[in-house]
């Protein structure tokens, strides 16, 4: 019976210490931010994160996640990993609606000198980045992919290709290189049938289509790597890889602007110095000195206005006038409304 | 009365023996307890959650939505058979490579032996991730592999090896290969040799002596070791997705989208039980098929 007593109480420690040490109490003073990692949470963090946190007097702790699901995964489950996030405004938009986000206060984050629409309820918004065409320059020299039509071209540019694994930002290359005009693209896109030609328009180079990739990091690299020719992603991962010595070049001109900013999970203990701190890094000479080691623009006007950024850099980032006029803006709307089924439709495209 | 006495005193020997028999049966059933605390705990109620859950729509009431979606969609019956049959050949390829490696390890000598066992397990003491890695490093377009052929003239253009279903191979075979090592080696050590020798004597040739006394031996070792990596291949989940270049979608790949394509952990649930459904229909009529208890009595 003693045994049996304490074999007992065994289980019982064991159990009882897997329950102590699952939530975490987090201390005062102190703010645990997630990114995206790589290149862009590097720029970041030397940028914005430690430099605004030094600026209040309090210590970040970064680490870097997998996507609003780690956020809904972490509300629902009652863990407390971390107190801010960094990501794009449609996630956040359908985190929101999941109500699985604290809804931003405005009257402690000034976005007073946002740029229209580059913040919601849900999502401050930090930076403006683009979906573009990158080629590689050992293949084509400076005569790339200049426009989505040439992407999807595969005669006039042989070579392997990559796409996203998923669905955002890539059926609107589609309708663009299929004639589409920038206007139209989401009229187009707004039923079955438009996503269906899109998906139709990418079936038609899915035997050219070598990788699909799944994130930022393994775009750059796949460029680096000199393992695909040319792929859509992130115009300031690109940037960063050629400055790292990769044959990568990419036009504007196949440009699609998004934006991406900061949520707060639901919940969290430290609410009030999470608003704190994202109205910090919502001044302009945080933005100004992130753009430096990513392109990628600022959301606040008075950055320019300011003349934080030198012209060369400007002109450079996704955002300046003479780039932003070819673009077509992401729909944040569209996504709402049609994202879950156009993902299903893209997942079947690609497990054709 | 004599007799009687002794009747008496084996009907109380009796009594005593059932009542130790009951204690040991007792404390040998509260030697499990922990255990059974632990499977309760950590495996019956939270699949009994994984099914309730999987029954659980969007809009938080009970409905077959998450069931009707795989049964309607084809993406997810491809991504199940992709799953299966990655599993299974992976599952092949680990015994076409390792049962010859396990046989010659139990024939040398335990010292040997051994060296042989840390070569095993070095690479299966390595971080999954570091070796999904080096894979990529060694086989892709411009990687090790591929300059160093083409240098040496064995093939002129670069053979794409990974980001595609070879690729999710060879990473996966890397990886499993000592699951199935190490329980056939267990079992081929218990294997008495004097068997082999008796059936030379008997007159069989090496060839038929492995084949009618050694394999079968070994059987029991080489399910083991199957099973062991077939379920485990079919939650792979980070080397499909490196190596497989977005071309080898597997199950795992897909519930971890689905939680945040509908934000419901219904439709990521629905596909666990659909996963672990499937693969217990097919160990079902496996263990029909091949009596692994009989097998065990055998050797």
């Amino acid at each position: 019976m003693n045994t049996m007593k304490n074999y007992k109480n065994i289980a019982m420690t064991a159990v009882m210490a897997g329950m102590l040490s699952l939530p975490s109490v987090a201390i005062a003073k102190d703010l645990r931010i997630v990114s995206w990692g790589g290149a862009y949470q590097n720029a970041q963090s030397i940028g914005i994160f430690q430099p605004a946190g030094e600026a209040m007097g309090i210590t970040i702790n970064e680490d870097t996640y997998g996507g609003i699901s780690d956020v809904k995964l972490m509300v629902k489950s009652g863990a407390d990993k971390f107190d801010i996030f960094s990501s794009g405004a449609g996630s956040c938009a359908s985190g929101g609606a999941e109500g699985v986000l604290e809804k931003l206060d405005y009257s402690v984050i000034d976005v007073s000198n946002h740029l229209t629409g580059m913040y919601s309820d849900y999502c401050a918004g930090a930076d403006i980045f683009s979906v573009v065409a990158a080629w590689n320059t050992d293949t084509y020299g400076e005569n790339g992919p200049r426009s989505w039509a040439d992407f999807y071209d595969t005669k006039k540019f042989p070579g392997s290709r990559a796409m996203r694994s998923k669905v955002d930002g890539q059926l609107e290359t589609a309708l663009l290189a299929d004639g589409v005009a920038i206007a139209d693209v989401y009229t187009v896109l707004d039923s079955e049938e438009g996503i269906n030609r899109a998906l139709d328009k990418i079936r038609s180079i899915k035997d050219h289509i070598d990788v699909w990739w799944t994130s930022g990091a393994m775009h750059a690299q796949l460029m680096k790597d000199g393992e695909v020719d040319m792929t859509t992603g992130w115009n300031g991962r690109f940037d960063v890889a050629k400055k790292d010595g990769a044959k990568v070049s990419y036009d504007y001109k196949t440009g699609i602007m998004d934006w991406e900013g900061y949520g707060i999970p639901k919940g969290i203990a430290n609410k009030d110095l999470a608003m704190e701190f994202i109205n910090e890094m919502m001044k302009p000479e945080y933005m100004a000195e992130f753009a430096k080691y990513i392109t990628y623009g600022p959301t606040n006007k008075k950055t320019y206005e300011l003349g934080l950024i030198p012209d060369d850099l400007a002109r450079a980032l996704p955002s300046h006038p003479e780039n932003a006029k070819h673009q077509l803006t992401i729909s944040q709307d569209w996504y709402a409304k049609w994202r879950t089924i156009a993902a299903e439709m893209y997942t079947e495209m690609m497990t054709e | 009365m004599a007799t009687k006495t002794i009747l008496n005193k084996e009907h109380i020997n009796k009594i005593e023996l059932d009542q130790l028999d009951r204690k040991e049966r007792y404390t040998l059933f509260g030697l499990t307890v922990p255990y059974l605390a632990l499977v309760l705990g950590l495996i019956i109620i939270p699949i009994g959650w994984l099914f309730y859950m999987s029954f659980i729509g969007r809009d938080e009431t009970l409905s077959l939505e998450n069931y009707e979606r795989i049964w309607n969609s084809k993406a997810y019956f491809r991504i199940f058979k992709t799953t299966f049959q990655i599993s299974i050949l992976t599952t092949l390829i680990c015994v076409l490579l390792g049962y010859p490696l396990t046989y010659f390890m139990s024939q040398l000598s335990n010292r040997w032996a051994n060296i042989c066992l840390i070569g095993v397990l070095i690479p299966f003491w390595t971080s999954l991730l570091v070796r999904t890695y080096a894979w990529l490093v060694l086989l892709q377009k411009k990687g090790l592999i591929n300059s160093l052929a083409i240098d040496w003239g064995l093939w002129s253009e670069p053979i794409k090896f990974v980001h595609n279903t070879s690729g999710t191979l060879i990473g996966m075979v890397h990886i499993m290969l000592p699951f199935l090592i190490l329980p056939l080696y267990a079992n081929m050590r218990t294997i008495d040799k004097d068997c082999l020798k008796a059936a030379a004597n008997l007159g069989a040739t090496p060839t038929r002596a492995f084949w009618t006394v050694f394999f079968p031996l070994s059987l029991p070792g080489l399910f083991a070791g199957l099973l062991i990596v077939f379920v485990l291949c079919l939650g792979f989940y980070v080397t499909p997705a490196l190596l497989g270049g977005g071309k080898v979608i597997m199950a795992a790949m897909k519930i971890s989208d689905n939680i945040e394509l509908y934000f419901s952990w219904g439709a990521a649930s629905a596909l666990g039980v659909v996963l672990l459904v499937v693969t217990m229909i097919i160990l079902f009529i496996a263990s029909k098929l091949v009596s692994i208890d009989q097998l065990g009595n055998r050797s």
